[in-house]
């Protein structure tokens, strides 16, 4: 089934690229999503087929990471095939090409039990998305794509260093050397800790610059800032988790050696800088796509932090997984649509987006009180939970700074996203055609619908598969 | 076989000193690939018993980063006509004496390092760990567009190093797919050198300043 999953959206990709009509062509976006998704929950039910071989092996963990990019990608693919009629002036056949594409590789991340494999479908994912950013081709999204790969393949060279690194202590060790997963699981207590620490950081840098997380988070206000909106959707809420999952991986591996006490400090440190750095910059912000690119830093700090306190907040962090991609997704996708109908992302130009685009103006507000924690949205269980569970396993000061920062990154934020909802549309500003569209309003209102339902009421089934992937990954092998 | 193989590795240490000394981007480009050859043929001498998916291994290596990836990088530049000058923050002369300082700090601390076994190991580990410091100082130190990519390759060498440690441990459909990203990559940083150049008139990546807080 993997193979499916993985080569179906490669092939639609090809297809893409011969389909000779840019207005038909977008619509092989929502192809791929649909079957993609069904391929994914029926998965879901037929647990048997998550096993192929050694290498590709889906656990719980995966599962989540795949349902959510699937659920992310299949109501962004509605959205890709309305936004690029809006920009048949430029050519989209790469672009198709690309979006469709990178849900095949993306697959092959959450699937991968070889360290291998799994550097391998990672950095192919950043070289998909590249031309991605590129769509403009103005200057300024030049510039971007140049950062986003070079910052992109030093720190995804360093993870591949790590993960040879990780390699070498299992020989240090005495046993085998391996990129397998389950095999270092397994041998966690026999690697050579000196070269398990330095394989830690080695691949927390390399796979913490794919996330974003500060201090290496410098392409990633260019790359959302530059990219169309939709792109940024995926790059905040696909690629990153699946840089998650990868340390996530690590990190089990640390646990099971006995490093939990190393990393943990770690991951403290680099979640909360990483949520300094975000409300510092996005204090003044006056460039709106900027300004969720440093929300992204924020949310993965958080993810960080989560993972640090360690088995007890597990459950909470899975779920701010999927919570923030879904939000931001919202925030995204509605960024986007403003920023067509102005054509700009600057709180001068833009102001009163609540009247000039109703639907998209509301659910942008809506979707920064629900990323900043406002119940009853998502964001906000999942925040509260991290924090509680910080709290409760000891981490007073750095509770105590997540609650401060938190604080100040709502007043920053809230300062910008007022501006461009509310006050009057400027006489001045350029006369747009642009009024929300069914597929480019109709998957703002579905993720909205996720992170209602998803905060007020979890569907048992969802909890279920949380609940399997912290037991998955607090059991000792 | 050792000697052979140390030879190696000491050539391979010297052609980054004189990529690091080198003023056009042309015959950096040119040491480098020559560097990539070298690396292909090390995992041969290392065993003995030759198999077929470690032949194509090294072959595919050699194509790769010792005749693709650099003619990939020539082709670049032939369609910008700039000067072809490396232009480094630091000069030729202070960059290899770095180079050089760095090579010998290696292997002294290597000493301390605790090593598994003895032989192959005390060599590749420092004359990894040089090569990827030796990109580093190519990324951060020069300007060019171009050059940095370089840095990039260097790096990638030295990790490359590395992996000699792992030989078994390393499946051959990684390897070709760990050769495979590194292509595709130097191929869409190349495409993207080039419509930096169409854009800005130059490579120097000090005009990309417009995204900044």
């Amino acid at each position: 089934m993997v193979y499916f999953q993985v080569i179906i959206p490669i092939a639609l990709a090809l297809v893409a690229l011969v389909v000779p009509s840019n207005r038909i062509r977008p619509w092989l976006i929502p192809i791929t999503g649909v079957i993609h998704f069904c391929l994914t929950l029926w998965l879901l039910f037929n647990p048997e087929q998550c096993y192929v071989n050694s290498w590709l092996i889906l656990d719980p963990v995966g599962k989540i990471i795949l349902l959510n990019v699937s659920i992310l990608y299949l109501v962004c693919s509605f959205y890709a095939a309305g936004y690029l009629q809006y920009r048949l002036e430029n050519k989209n056949r790469i672009f198709v090409a690309c979006f469709v594409a990178f849900i095949g590789i993306f697959t092959l991340v959450c699937w991968s039990y070889n360290l291998g494999v799994m550097w391998i479908s990672i950095e192919a994912t950043t070289l998909i998305t590249a031309p991605l950013i590129y769509f403009n081709k103005s200057t300024q999204s030049i510039e971007a794509t140049w950062k986003y790969l070079m910052v992109g393949s030093v720190g995804i060279a360093l993870a591949l260093l790590g993960t040879f690194f990780l390699a070498y202590s299992a020989i240090v060790g005495g046993t085998d050397a391996s990129m397998d997963f389950y095999y270092l699981l397994k041998n966690g207590g026999t690697l050579n800790k000196g070269w398990l620490q330095a394989a830690f950081i080695l691949l927390l840098i390399g796979y913490g610059t794919k996330m974003g997380l500060a201090p290496m988070h410098t392409w990633k206000p260019d790359a959302y800032g530059e990219a169309p909106g939709i792109v940024g959707a995926i790059l905040s809420g696909g690629v990153t988790s699946g840089a998650f999952l990868a340390i996530t991986r690590i990190w089990q591996i640390c646990n099971v050696a006995g490093e939990t006490a190393f990393t943990s400090k770690i991951l403290m440190g680099i979640g909360l800088f990483s949520m300094l750095i975000a409300s510092i910059f996005m204090m003044n912000q006056r460039d709106f796509k900027r300004m969720l690119a440093y929300s992204s830093v924020e949310h993965m700090g958080i993810l960080i932090i989560g993972l640090s306190v360690g088995t007890t907040a597990l459950f909470a962090t899975f779920f701010h997984v999927i919570a923030s991609t879904m939000t931001k997704g919202m925030l995204f996708l509605s960024s986007g649509n403003i920023n067509r109908a102005y054509v700009s992302k600057n709180t001068r130009q833009v102001t009163g987006a609540i009247r000039r685009l109703p639907i998209s103006g509301t659910l942008f507000l809506i979707g920064f009180l629900a990323i900043t924690g406002t119940p009853p949205f998502a964001p906000f269980v999942s925040e509260f939970m991290i924090l509680i569970k910080a709290f409760a396993a000891g981490h007073l000061v750095a509770g105590s700074l997540y609650i401060l920062f938190m604080l100040v990154i709502f007043m920053g934020m809230g300062v910008t996203v007022l501006k461009v909802v509310y006050g009057k549309v400027p006489k001045d500003v350029v006369d747009t055609p642009y009024q929300d569209g069914i597929l480019t309003a109709m998957p703002l209102v579905a993720f909205l619908v996720m992170i209602l339902v998803l905060g007020i009421a979890m569907p048992a089934s969802l909890t279920h598969l949380l609940n399997e992937a912290v037991s998955f990954m607090g059991k000792p092998i | 076989m050792i000697n052979v193989f140390n030879s190696l590795l000491v050539m391979i240490l010297a052609l980054n000193l004189l990529a690091l000394g080198s003023r056009s981007i042309l015959s950096v480009i040119r040491i480098i690939a020559i560097q990539g050859i070298l690396l292909g043929i090390l995992p041969l001498i290392l065993h003995e018993g030759l198999s077929i998916p470690q032949v194509v291994a090294s072959l595919t290596a050699i194509s790769m980063k010792g005749v693709v990836i650099p003619m990939v990088m020539i082709h670049a530049m032939k369609n910008i006509r700039i000067k072809r000058e490396v232009e480094p923050i630091i000069g030729f002369v202070p960059s290899s004496i770095l180079g050089a300082v760095i090579t010998g700090s290696a292997f002294l601390l290597s000493n301390q390092i605790t090593v598994s076994t003895g032989g192959y190991e005390n060599m590749i580990i420092p004359a990894a760990i040089t090569t990827i410091l030796v990109g580093f100082i190519q990324l951060i130190t020069r300007y060019k567009a171009i050059s940095q990519v370089v840095g990039y390759l260097v790096l990638e060498n030295g990790i490359y190093i590395f992996s000699l440690l792992l030989i078994e441990a390393i499946p051959l459909i990684v390897e070709m797919g760990m050769l495979l990203d590194l292509f595709v990559s130097i191929f869409i940083i190349s495409i993207i050198t080039n419509h930096i150049n169409n854009a800005f008139s130059s490579l120097d990546t000090r005009r990309l300043t417009t995204l900044k807080e």
